[in-house]
């Protein structure tokens, strides 16, 4: 179950999308994350799919370890889909007893599935392909540019790395909290969703005490390596944009440009404009 | 006397510590009247039972916490002046109990780097000195594995790295190796005993596993805040009595050797390891 988990995961494969610089790969996300929502008509979306796909195919990243990344949101794009789906008042082309289908539904519910499947597709292209600590080191970059953000850009940075690196260590230490309970006969098996949710509690109270000791021992451990803050601090690896950072912005660029200009099509494709 | 301490790696003068916090007003006595010294390029044990105030002792050493009363004096800068904090800090690295709780990155050499990199080291130099700690602890081949894929003994050293890198004149370990196990405990004491040995580091090893500091050149056993013995491993393990009398254990053969002769037989009291214990049994 815990395995699963593909958000934040690094996939090394030393491709060319791996070599860029993370700020590159932070830049085209964002510009590409807020192109998603101007979208207004499956040739846009045509053109998304076609960007993914050869970004994908680049980063020599297998389609599989992507896919199953959605697989985690198959309940929140269902539940999309069949809400759009029923609710968006319209032309009917479908009776099913009480729920009607609206072309308008058919419509924004394919719209809101792709944007969602994309957004997570092309966000988590970004973290496969990106190691933790050069995503972070970005971030950093990144933040040092937004007003009111700029200040904490250290230790948000800080935060974040050691969030994940302690991600593992959590979940080992749950899965050892969670056999030792049953060990005691916990159940976590069977009951209602209530009875379920009640036998959380013994694994999580164990744990939470757990991160605060780790916690507490790990400021210690930084604070005897002479960490203080962000100030006067140097990094082993600097980042360093490449020629090739500064060809495929130019290729981002047009790509989202390009994007954009979909939005300008006036030829309907499957729906009407 | 001012130029002996100049000379010392680290003089405890007269200290007292106090934890404030207790239910009925009272504080807690950790440390009573401690007053030691190390001297550069020794490998000192320190021994204590439980809450005997040898973990408090480790982190005043270190400047984490500082003296309720007296001088800890770190190779001549005073861990009270806070003008040296991080001079000490980097001075007397420190080398924690639990493995997982003291690395920060998540890839193993970001992880050694960390410690240079808030000593504000210039790029080039951090990278240096993380190949070269790694060396040291033996572990080039894991430089770019995650830390969770290690095993505890691994752990242990690449945070022997860390501080390595931050290129200290002495390291305080306090019980490394007691979160191990035996094949762990092995590795790390190695790398323990060659930056003693090789490296001419200061080591102050604090563990309850007596058979680790047999070979130390001093042992220091402190009792409910107290220094109570100090001397060469042998004169303080053929005290059998009494270190058992403060909870503690003595090395396997010193035990042996102590049982044998209140069985009668006539042997030697300071025996310390099984080689030794096999040539006084051979004679």
């Amino acid at each position: 179950m815990l395995k699963d988990v593909t958000i934040g995961q690094y996939y090394p494969t030393g491709s060319v999308i791996h070599k860029l610089d993370p700020r590159t790969k932070i830049l085209f996300t964002t510009a590409f994350v807020v192109m998603l929502f101007f979208l207004n008509n499956l040739w846009g979306y045509l053109a998304t799919f076609l960007i993914l796909a050869t970004i994908t195919l680049l980063s020599k990243i297998p389609m599989g370890y992507i896919i199953r990344g959605i697989k985690g949101l198959v309940l929140i794009i269902m539940l999309t889909v069949v809400l759009n789906l029923f609710m968006t008042p319209g032309t009917v082309v479908a009776t099913l007893g009480p729920l009607t289908v609206t072309l308008e539904g058919l419509k924004v519910a394919t719209y809101m599935a792709l944007r969602l499947i994309f957004l997570v597709v092309g966000t988590s292209i970004m973290t496969l392909t990106t190691s933790p600590i050069d995503l972070t080191d970005g971030m950093e970059w990144c933040m040092r540019y937004i007003p009111f953000v700029r200040r904490y850009a250290h230790e948000l940075a800080m935060m974040m790395s050691i969030a994940l690196r302690f991600i593992p260590t959590l979940m080992e230490e749950t899965e050892r909290i969670m056999k030792a309970q049953k060990a005691r006969g916990a159940n976590f098996e069977t009951g209602n969703i209530i009875s379920r949710a009640k036998n959380l509690i013994p694994i999580l109270i164990p744990l939470f005490i757990s991160a605060f000791r780790r916690a507490d021992e790990l400021a210690t451990a930084m604070e005897a390596r002479c960490y203080r803050g962000g100030e006067n601090r140097t990094r082993m690896k600097q980042l360093a944009f490449e020629f090739r950072d500064g060809a495929s912005l130019v290729l981002m660029f047009l790509m989202i440009v390009g994007l954009y200009l979909t939005t300008w099509i006036q030829i309907p494709l499957l729906f009407p404009v | 006397m001012i130029m002996d301490s100049k000379k010392r790696m680290i003089d405890v003068q007269d200290v007292y510590f106090k934890y404030p916090h207790n239910n009925e007003n009272e504080s807690v006595v950790a440390l009573d009247g401690v007053s030691l010294h190390i001297e550069k390029g020794e490998f000192v044990g320190i021994i204590g039972h439980n809450g005997s105030g040898k973990s408090t002792l480790s982190k005043l050493l270190n400047a984490i916490i500082f003296p309720t009363q007296g001088d800890v004096i770190v190779s001549g800068l005073n861990t009270k002046d806070h003008e040296s904090l991080w001079t000490i800090r980097q001075t007397a690295g420190m080398v924690f109990q639990n493995p997982d709780n003291q690395l920060v990155a998540t890839i193993v050499e970001e992880d050694v780097a960390f410690g240079p990199e808030n000593l504000g080291v210039p790029p080039q130099e951090i990278r240096e000195r993380v190949d070269r700690a790694l060396a040291v602890v033996e572990m080039q081949a894991y430089a770019h594995q995650k830390p969770h894929q290690l095993s505890g003994g691994q752990k242990q050293r690449i945070a022997i790295a860390g501080i390595l890198a931050m290129e200290p004149e002495c390291i305080i370990f306090d019980e490394p190796t007691a979160m191990l196990d035996p094949s762990g405990r092995r590795e790390v004491m190695e790398t323990i005993k060659r930056l003693n040995r090789d490296k001419e580091m200061t080591v102050i090893h604090i563990t309850h596993f007596m058979e680790e500091i047999v070979d130390a050149d001093r042992i220091i056993v402190l009792d409910k805040g107290k220094v109570v013995m100090e001397g060469e491993p042998r004169t303080i393990f053929k005290q059998v009595k009494r270190l058992k009398e403060i909870g503690l254990d003595v090395p396997q053969m010193t035990e042996l050797a102590y049982e044998l002769r209140s069985a009668g037989l006539e042997i030697a009291d300071d025996v310390l390891s099984i080689e030794e214990m096999v040539d006084v049994l051979c004679q």
